[in-house]
């Protein structure tokens, strides 16, 4: 298939895996930032494929892992009134709360619907004006635009029985808080070539410089990981730390320019705790204040809950890099993708998640029939 | 909860995720949710030697003769999508079963039931079509039933199939059966049948429409038979779950590990392409129209002719083996050489954010 089979070429791959192997001398550990890039790695195989030196350890960039216990008790809240349609990306549905997950809400009577596009929401909302519709509007930079397209066109078309409960991270906050920490292994990075398909790629050479460590921005395809992670090891082992591209195709320097002006006219930089990780400031998006009238926690007074998560759960520590689903005694045993524990097992695209869908949780014997 | 979350219309759901208090669509989704509910609920209430064995079918001796005999529920929306219908796909499901244990499919009994409503041009339409479809497979729908129930307590229309089949010859076919060295055939390509209902729920405009597989494959069966007879081990069609959890199926069952080539599998380009957007697996979505054979390696080559040779089956392929490493579980190399683990899935596939 065009744009996707000549990206899982297992020759151009082999050929690359060769080329990692000539250049790379020293050890070294790499984060791949984006959720969707450790779900490719994982699905088809990556990380095996590689030499022993090269430890790639699974970034933040799960926008469902990420999301705060606090945000998703709130949906649930929400969710639990009379009248409410709550509409919510897909994987949101099967991430537990403080008591239950959506589906189980769906299955008591709650009126929870998926959606793929946010602006479906301002169908819903203009068909049932009776009911009160809202968006769990979930993401990271990639996912913003159109959800603030959906609070625009809402403003503009006078829907008031639309809200949001904007729970958006941004990424280069993120990357500063690993780097920053005392503990942070990671040498280099692939950066979220969807995220800078937006935003552009000028908002890592910041990071560069700052870090010294090398940002190589790359796409989610086998070849595309495979190619980044050479890009990332030449300059390693040159002892470089550059911005390159390696997303070509679709990244442009600047980003999308009228993407960025329809995020920026509608929601506002704030701080934001992420699951898993804590508060980090200036991290995520709000609504402007102009924008509050569609804020579904002023609309339904959520603001007070407080919750607590696992005290077992090490996924603050995977999402920085510094372990892996592995060092976890709860991985595969007590938390599961049935009864997850913590931020990286919620979703395919977290860490523990995507290790076990593809059965890394089973014994080190079979694991060695896999390698074969 | 706190006290500014206002009247509460649910309550709270104490009980551990992993067994659901009510019902939950995961449940029908052939996965893990499946296989608990019919361990938990279904095995202690009507446990027998015919019912444990948990294939498609029963196959139960009636004065000397064998019998095929099984039943099936359509609950598709919508009832008319690009390659069929819930009528067609009524019959042909319910003979696929049949089919599956090496039966010749004879007769169907339907259920119907009718939600308050419904035009009677739409129940024209899906009879018609199941009329169509009955009569392309030489089976007689003998026996049925019809029920009305209150506008918002159906949807449009529920059918179940009921059918009988009669098996003659002597072939032990069952998911217990695949044996070490067994070759994994299948007949074309994946998540068709799928792809296609999804993309007409959704309303997701695709360019090319995604048209569903639906067919009854009792010719392809016998074409397979004639062909590689007792080297047939193991029939099955890959519905809902995909081939991803059917294969695990027939490996736990059998106690065999299998290796699959993700590059001998075939994914129209519109269903990857849907897929790659959704963020789903074709792996684990449902065919209507497609059989897994596993097949002794010696008579492999014979049976995979047979299938070439069948309309059914002229993009059939041999996608994997059956091997004694690891068993229970599903290798499957991956088309840049890697490797996965192809396991059962929880619930249902859910899209993905981004």
């Amino acid at each position: 298939m065009k744009y996707l089979d000549e990206y899982r070429d297992s020759r151009l791959a082999r050929g690359i895996v060769k080329e990692i192997r000539r250049v790379q001398r020293r050890p070294w550990v790499i984060m791949e930032v984006c959720g969707g890039q450790t779900h490719s790695i994982v699905k088809h195989g990556i990380d095996r494929l590689l030499p022993a030196g090269i430890e790639l350890v699974h970034g933040p960039g799960c926008p469902v892992c990420v999301t705060s216990l606090e945000l998703i008790d709130k949906a649930h809240a929400i969710a639990r009134r009379p009248g409410v349609i709550l509409c919510s990306f897909g994987d949101m549905l099967r991430v537990p709360g403080s008591e239950c997950d959506l589906f189980t809400l769906k299955s008591r009577g709650a009126d929870v619907r998926v959606v793929y596009s946010p602006l479906d929401c301002l169908k819903i909302a203009r068909a049932r004006p009776d009911k009160k519709v809202v968006f769990f509007a979930v993401g990271f930079e990639t996912t913003a635009p159109a959800n603030a397209m959906a609070a625009w066109h809402a403003k503009q078309q006078g829907i008031e029985n639309f809200s949001l409960l904007v729970s958006h991270v941004l990424v280069p906050p993120a990357v500063s808080a690993i780097l920053g920490s005392p503990h942070n292994r990671v040498q280099g990075f692939l950066g979220p070539g969807h995220v800078c398909v937006i935003m552009g790629a000028h908002e890592y050479e910041e990071l560069v410089v700052r870090f010294r460590v090398p940002i190589v921005i790359a796409g989610f395809e086998p070849l595309d990981i495979l190619e980044g992670i050479l890009m990332v090891v030449r300059q390693l082992e040159s002892g470089r730390a550059e911005l390159e591209n390696q997303y070509v195709r679709a990244v442009q320097r600047e980003g999308n320019r009228a993407a960025q002006r329809i995020v920026t006219s509608v929601f506002e930089v704030c701080d934001r705790k992420w699951r898993g990780v804590g508060p980090i400031p200036q991290s995520g998006y709000r609504l402007r204040p102009e924008f509050r009238a569609f804020d579904a926690e002023e609309i339904f007074k959520v603001g007070d809950i407080a919750t607590r998560e696992s005290p077992v759960c090490i996924s603050g520590l995977i999402l920085q890099g510094i372990k892996k689903p592995h060092d976890c005694p709860a991985f595969g045993t007590s938390c599961t993708p049935q009864n997850p524990l913590g931020a990286t097992m919620v979703s395919a695209e977290g860490a523990c998640a995507a290790y076990y869908a593809y059965g890394r949780h089973l014994k080190d014997a079979d694991n060695a029939a896999a390698l074969k | 909860m706190s006290d500014a979350s206002g009247p509460e219309m649910l309550g709270s759901c104490p009980v551990p995720l992993s067994h659901p208090e009510q019902i939950v669509l995961g449940h029908g989704s052939g996965g893990k949710l499946t296989a608990d509910l019919i361990q938990r609920f279904i095995l202690p209430a009507f446990s027998n030697p015919y019912l444990d064995r948990l294939d498609d079918q029963a196959v139960v001796p009636i004065n000397g003769s064998q019998l095929a005999f099984t039943t099936d529920s359509f609950v598709v929306t919508p009832l008319f999508f690009p390659g069929g219908d819930i009528g067609e796909l009524a019959i042909n499901g319910t003979i696929n079963d049949l089919a599956m244990s090496g039966a010749r499919p004879l007769y169907l009994a339907a259920a119907l039931i009718l939600e308050e409503g419904l035009p009677t041009s739409d129940l024209q339409r899906v009879l018609d079509s199941m009329r169509a479809a009955a009569q392309k497979a030489a089976v007689l729908l003998v026996t049925g039933d019809t029920k009305v129930v209150n506008r918002g307590k159906g949807d449009q229309i529920f059918i179940t199939t009921t059918g009988i089949g009669v098996i003659e010859h002597a072939l032990q076919i069952s998911a217990d059966r695949a044996r070490p060295g067994d070759k994994v055939l299948l007949s074309g390509s994946i998540g068709d049948h799928g792809m296609a209902i999804m993309s007409q729920r959704e309303g997701l405009e695709f360019e090319g429409t995604i048209e569903s597989d639906t067919a009854a494959l009792h010719g392809l069966v016998d074409a397979i038979l004639q062909a590689a007879g007792d080297a047939v081990h193991v029939l099955r069609d890959p519905t809902r779950g995909g081939i991803g959890t059917t294969l695990h199926e027939i490996a736990s069952r059998s106690q065999v590990g299998m290796e699959l080539q993700e590059s001998a599998l075939l994914v129209r380009d519109t269903v990857k392409g849907a897929c790659e957007i959704l963020g789903l697996d074709p792996l684990y979505v449902a065919n209507e129209g497609k059989l897994l054979a596993i097949v002794a390696a010696d008579r492999a080559g014979e049976a995979l002719a047979a299938m070439h040779r069948h309309d059914l089956g002229r993009e059939a392929r041999i996608i994997g083996e059956v091997v004694a490493e690891h068993p229970r579980m599903v290798l499957m190399k991956t088309g840049i050489g890697g490797s996965r683990i192809v396991d059962t899935l929880y619930g249902e596939q859910l899209p993905r954010i981004c």
